[in-house]
């Protein structure tokens, strides 16, 4: 399509025609089929649910933002069916070393699978335009799903019971009705600014080369970090590995810099020959410059519109949690949604997503601005602070702990949420109410593999009478140790592996009542 | 004798670090410097023991740990960190 000839193309689609009427109609709209969109798209499709998604551009774009994903996306993804397909294409790392100067030792290493037996990694490489592809193959195979590639939504007219939009196709105006929109639009949502409402928070004064480049190169699959290398002298730097031999190249550049120039062969090559020797031979995928912020919206339910993914919250790379913020949104609105939809649940159980998604935003916000703080210090005694810590980080193992390149996203707990009932028993450790189930070895299989798309109550040892249509999972060995179950012991998982409830002893009306309040107030069974 | 502490002895370090920015917020470099001295005394204060100071002022000490030369004085060509091609 026309107007987006400078957006480098992965695959290409073609633009959906306009309907043929001037006034459409649709039960669930999706603004935008970037990575949230569709795989919000994949979760309502998949219990069902008739979608339309309403997308700008026409192809899949070709500009890897996001390669970094962490395990729990990955255990989303698994639930949507396409965790194999991503697993498979991505590379697998678990470690991530910091380096400073010229040191050959890193200074501070993490494991970001602490806990081993687990099905999935603690992360995956994997260019965005792979994931996105993955979830729309899957898409594609479900009939109750349209997408209308080269739409764009000019207009969002809010009423009490749904939205009407005015969207562009091709030249062509109509009015599309819908009962409900779930904005995944991006950083630049149309739809919140249609809406008039806010996005506040911090802008960063700094600017990060990314030159994405092909090469044959050995290193181990690990997350590398350095401080003040010397082919980056006072400033920092991150080397990734992604599939088909491309690595990720990130390089801070400060503030004053050219923008424009930065990204200029001639300009980047000398950062990559300075870093991997000057006789390199790569490449160039794609070369980018940078800034960052970290904001949100005030809130993300606006009556029967939903906010999510960029749209709704904004971060810092450091830590990867933009794209994995957005899964987690999903995750957490896609069974709401369903029960709503389907009559099972009031509407208040979507507010639920307020609560709930706000408060993931706001952990990764909080990490992604902290990180950011300790990479960019912005005055003398930030800046001292920062530099002592890296120096005594080389040989003490107390200071260790505060190198801060990047605190990587992993699965936020809701220990206040509206959905949990809380502990009554005297419990010690364990996964305590709205947190989520951690993965274990189970049978011939994965304790999450046992997990669908429903509530369902884990046990350890207890037979008795569940409510109706409560689906009943048998737990022993890791599994129940990793969750803190002692003999006799049960928990309540929601359809999005968060626990809402455990009993050591557990009865049926106990459990209806949990299940109630996790259904947002609505009695169970229904 | 009692011995200076250099393992982990700490939690929250992420929460103790923003704190730490926080106090020097829209500070001018010599108020900044007055901070971290009553900070300093502060907590020299609370260990109450002066041959544990004594050897902290001895490692902070310009030359002690990781301080002897700012690396990018030391700037080696294109070097990385071995461990390459394991
Ligand atoms: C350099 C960089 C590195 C990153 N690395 C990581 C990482 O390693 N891990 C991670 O988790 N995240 C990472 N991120 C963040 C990640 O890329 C984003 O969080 C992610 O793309 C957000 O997905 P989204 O679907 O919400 O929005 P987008 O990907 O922005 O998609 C929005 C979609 O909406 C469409 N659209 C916009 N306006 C309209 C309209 N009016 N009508 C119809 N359609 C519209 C757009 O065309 C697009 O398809 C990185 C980001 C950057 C910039």
């Amino acid at each position: 399509m026309s107007g987006h000839h400078d957006i480098p193309v992965y695959r290409r689609i073609g633009a959906t025609p306009a309907p043929s009427v001037r006034t459409d109609q649709a039960g669930v709209v999706i603004a935008g089929a970037g990575p949230v969109g569709l795989a919000m798209a994949l979760d309502l499709g998949r219990r069902g649910h008739c979608v339309t998604v309403v997308t700008r551009l026409d192809f899949i774009a070709h500009c890897s933002k996001a390669i970094c994903f962490s395990k729990r996306s990955l255990d989303i993804l698994d639930r949507l069916g396409v965790g194999d397909a991503v697993v498979a294409k991505g590379v697998t790392w678990n470690v991530g070393k910091v380096f400073r100067g010229d040191g050959q030792q890193p200074i501070y290493q993490f494991d970001m699978l602490p806990v081993k037996d687990q099905k999935r990694p603690g992360f995956i490489n994997i260019q965005q335009y792979y994931v996105e592809e993955f979830l729309l193959d899957a898409l594609l195979a479900l009939p109750n799903v349209e997408i209308r590639w080269g739409h764009s939504i000019e207009q969002v007219t809010p009423r009490d019971d749904g939205v009407d939009l005015d969207i562009l196709a091709a030249g062509t105006d109509y009015r599309l009705t819908a009962d409900w929109l779930i904005a995944c639009d991006g950083s630049r949502s149309t739809v919140r600014a249609r809406m008039g409402l806010d996005f506040e928070g911090r802008v960063f004064e700094d600017n990060f080369l990314i030159a994405d480049i092909r090469m044959t190169h050995e290193m181990p699959p690990e997350r590398w970090f350095w401080f003040d290398p010397p082919f980056n002298p006072g400033k920092s730097a991150l080397m990734h590995r992604q599939p088909d031999d491309v690595w990720r190249l990130d390089f801070q550049l400060g503030w004053d810099i050219d923008r424009d120039a930065a990204t200029r062969p001639e300009n980047v090559e000398p950062y990559i020959r300075a870093m991997l020797g000057g006789d390199v031979e790569f490449e160039r995928e794609w070369y980018s410059v940078y800034t960052f912020q970290c904001r949100r919206m005030a809130r993300f339910v606006h009556g029967h519109v939903i906010f999510a993914g960029d749209s709704a919250h904004l971060v810092s790379p450091f830590g990867a949690r933009g794209c994995n913020g957005g899964f987690a949104d999903i995750d957490n609105l896609g069974w709401k949604l369903d029960l709503v939809l389907r009559g099972k649940a009031d509407q208040r159980l979507v507010q639920s997503y307020d609560h709930e998604a706000v408060l993931t935003a706001d952990e990764n916000i909080l990490n992604s601005t902290r990180s950011t703080d300790f990479l960019t210090p912005k005055s003398p005694a930030s800046q001292a602070l920062r530099d002592a810590v890296l120096e005594l980080a080389q040989d003490h193992e107390f200071a260790r702990p505060f190198v801060n390149s990047g605190r990587l996203s992993t699965a936020v707990a809701y220990p206040e949420s509206p959905l949990s009932t809380p502990d009554e028993d005297g419990w010690q450790g364990g996964v305590a109410p709205g947190a989520p189930v951690p993965d274990a070895p189970l049978g011939d299989g994965w304790l999450l593999e046992r997990l669908g798309d429903d509530f369902v109550l884990l046990v350890h040892g207890w037979q008795g009478e569940v409510p109706a249509g409560l689906c009943v999972v048998a737990t022993q060995g890791a599994a129940a140790r990793r969750l803190g179950l002692p003999a006799g012991a049960a928990c309540l998982v929601r359809p999005d592996q968060y626990v809402a409830a455990r009993w050591m002893q557990p009865d049926r009306d106990r459990i209806g009542a949990a299940l109630s309040r996790a259904n947002g107030g609505t009695p169970w069974p229904n | 004798m009692a011995e200076l502490r250099t393992d982990v002895n700490l939690s929250g370090h992420d929460d103790l670090y923003a704190a730490l920015l926080r106090l020097h917020e829209d500070r001018t470099e010599a108020e900044s410097l007055k901070i971290w001295s009553r900070l300093v005394l502060l907590l020299a204060n609370h260990i109450g023991d002066a041959e544990v100071v004594l050897q902290a002022i001895a490692l902070a000490r310009p030359g002690g740990a990781g301080a002897d030369a700012h690396p990018a004085d030391a700037t080696g060509p294109d070097r990385m960190p071995e461990g390459r091609g394991q």
